[in-house]
């Protein structure tokens, strides 16, 4: 079984983001830069299927600027066996991504997609299932627990309240949920190995797609401050303070 | 001249190695430090991923990376709140044997080593009575028929007691039958496991930091004469070139400490708050905090400068000493601040600064003293009288 692993450079999650002055996005200048948890997360699974025998191969694919092939590099030296990168100048969208990987999934015809369920950045949660309607493929998203069957997957889901397990056919895509695997770290040997691991390079136009976002991003703002708290004399007090300024409680 | 590239070299193993240290917290080391005990658990991660045979040529197992890459690995464990002290010798101990064993003993060890299964991370060299003046040390080896007989006390001998092998340098010739004091010296490797309770006794030394060093003692140790580690007499001369990689690495570490403990300082500096601000808005505290900076960035510049030298294959002597001399000063500098930052707090073993100040006052004595580090360059870079 081909698994396909789509992943997504990111803002390292300990980095403290900082909006631009104009508003028009974060500032990116010297900042770390990491694979998406999620992502690795979604890695870090196809890896195991992998090494359980249920996986023959392992590929990454990212779709960004060139610099993302420093995280599919991350990728192999945890187990990838190979990555493709979908090179663009353009701040690539869920939808624009989808496309791309669609694409790129009538190449490679991978039987499992793993995507992780958001990235940290943009918080969309979309490019998984909207790549799942563009190509047909019965979805499991939100995933906690995967279970490979004879041709179908059995896969547990967090939703609200409790766990729900579902059955589905391959080709499936899967988006992981943050309780799936702890991902490992990458020994010395596995990220030399990782630099001779085939890297592809393609252009969006290989895949005869076209990335031009279709939202436009107006304004991003950084949260507001938080103010400062005060110390309440007694239970009274606290509770008068939560029903009538707060209005957490009634 | 070698030259080097500034910026995150090596950021796939900076990231990996961290990865590691997460899983590591202070109250790891803290209750470590109450019990001294050795970090068996971290040193076992670091040795199944691989990081401590960095430097060990891929023919043997290791990864084969230059120096400067083991420097990144080091530092990054100390910025991050660990400390490679308990393993770091694994990585270089071994590049005697690699540069000057025979082609049997390097198949024999090193690919033991590279896994892990063999330890050689204690170096026998400093004695009581001889501390810096290494060619005057005590400890003799005689050859009597085929093995040497050795006889004599080593010191601050760290890790002995966690390691399968010894490096050991013994006076082979008589110095009043030698016509330089350097010569006559000889390098031997000892496997403990072998002569512990046989002629060598390892006895503990308690000290002010959890750093299992140790005393060993040589009552007609006998070991087998295919010990010597290169040609019998050019023992000092097998040992310098690991010197400067030693001091190269040990830079490494202190520059992490020192960037560990600014961070801690200014992320305190920036949120403890008295008489209404916080207290980095004193330039009383906010000053000695750049003053550290400016100093880390300096130690910085040396140490790749220093490994890129000894990379090149270029003498690296006067780089690795500066290196070292200016990172165990700056690492202090900044642990020293930061524990005035602190104020009483500093005090509170669960801040981790006490423990940390403490361990990184050792940089400015080992491997090298830095008044022995100022001699050097005062005799041999800058050409002024020797002074002792």
């Amino acid at each position: 079984m081909k698994v396909l692993v789509p992943v997504k450079r990111v803002v390292d999650a300990n980095v403290k983001v900082r909006v631009k002055p104009d508003n028009s996005g974060v500032d990116l200048n010297n900042v770390k830069m990491a694979v998406n948890p999620f992502c690795e997360i979604a890695i870090e699974e196809a890896v195991r299927l992998k090494e359980a025998g249920s996986a023959s191969e392992v590929i990454a694919v990212s779709v960004g600027a060139g610099n993302c092939q420093e995280q599919l590099r991350t990728c192999l030296a945890l187990g990838a066996d190979r990555a493709i990168l979908v090179e663009t100048d353009v701040d690539p969208q869920p939808l624009g991504i989808a496309k791309a990987l669609a694409a790129l999934q009538e190449k490679e015809g991978a039987e499992l997609v793993i995507f992780g369920k958001q990235s940290i950045d943009g918080d969309n949660a979309q490019t998984g299932q909207m790549f799942a309607a563009l190509t047909g493929m019965s979805q499991a998203t939100f995933a906690s627990e995967v279970k490979v069957g004879d041709g179908k997957l059995e896969v547990t889901r967090e939703i609200d309240g409790g766990l729900q397990t579902l059955s589905i056919k391959l080709p499936a895509v899967v988006t992981t949920d943050l309780r799936l695997n702890e991902p490992r770290y990458a020994s010395l040997p596995n990220i030399m190995k990782a630099k001779k691991k085939p890297l592809d390079v393609i252009s969006p136009a290989d895949l005869g797609v076209d990335l031009t976002p279709t939202v436009e991003v107006l304004s991003v703002e950084p949260p507001a401050e938080r103010e400062a708290g005060i110390i309440v004399e007694t239970v009274e007090e606290l509770v008068d303070k939560l029903k009538n300024e707060a209005k957490v409680i009634s | 001249m070698a030259s080097f590239e500034y910026g995150m070299d090596y950021a796939d193993i900076r990231d990996q190695v961290a990865r590691i240290c997460a899983e590591y917290p202070g109250s790891y080391w803290q209750e470590l430090d109450d019990k001294a005990e050795y970090p068996h658990a971290f040193v076992d991660a670091l040795t199944q991923s691989g990081y401590l045979a960095a430097l060990i040529p891929e023919e043997y197992g290791g990864a084969g990376l230059p120096i400067r890459a083991a420097s990144v690995i080091l530092e990054t464990i100390h910025a991050n709140g660990c400390s490679a002290a308990a393993c770091h010798a694994q990585m270089y101990t071994m590049g005697t044997v690699l540069r000057h064993g025979s082609a049997e003993q390097k198949q024999k060890y090193l690919p033991a080593i590279a896994s892990g299964a063999l330890r050689l991370q204690a170096f026998g060299v400093t004695e009581p009575t001889t501390g810096s003046d290494t060619t005057q040390l005590k400890t003799r080896a005689v050859k009597q028929g085929d093995q040497y007989v050795v006889n004599g006390q080593k010191i601050w001998t760290s890790r002995a007691h966690q390691s399968d092998l010894m490096l050991l340098l013994a006076r082979t010739t008589p110095v009043d039958q030698v016509t330089k004091r350097t010569q006559g010296l000889s390098t031997f490797l000892v496997d403990l496991r072998e002569v512990r309770g046989n002629g060598c006794e390892i006895r503990s030394i308690p000290t002010m930091i959890n750093h299992n060093t140790t005393e060993v003692f040589f009552d007609d140790m006998a070991i087998p004469a295919d010990s010597l580690v290169g040609e019998e007499g050019n023992g000092f001369r097998n040992i310098l070139s690991g010197m400067n990689a030693e001091r190269v690495l040990i830079a490494s570490e202190a520059l992490g400490d020192g960037r560990y403990f600014l961070d801690k300082g200014v992320a305190y500096a920036n949120e403890r708050v008295v008489f209404g601000n916080p207290i980095g808005s004193n330039q009383g505290i906010a000053f000695p905090l750049a003053q550290a900076y400016a100093q880390l960035e300096a130690a910085e510049l040396m140490i790749r400068k220093a490994a890129a030298l000894y990379d090149a294959g270029e003498d690296c002597g006067e780089a690795a000493n500066i290196a070292k001399y200016l990172a165990s000063e700056a690492a202090w500098k900044a642990a020293d601040e930061t524990f005035q930052t602190y104020g009483g707090f500093a005090f509170a073993k669960e801040y981790q600064i006490e423990r940390k100040w403490r361990e990184v006052r050792l940089w400015r004595t080992a491997p090298i003293s830095n008044n022995m580090v100022l001699n050097f360059v005062c005799q041999n870079v800058l050409g002024l009288p020797r002074s002792y």
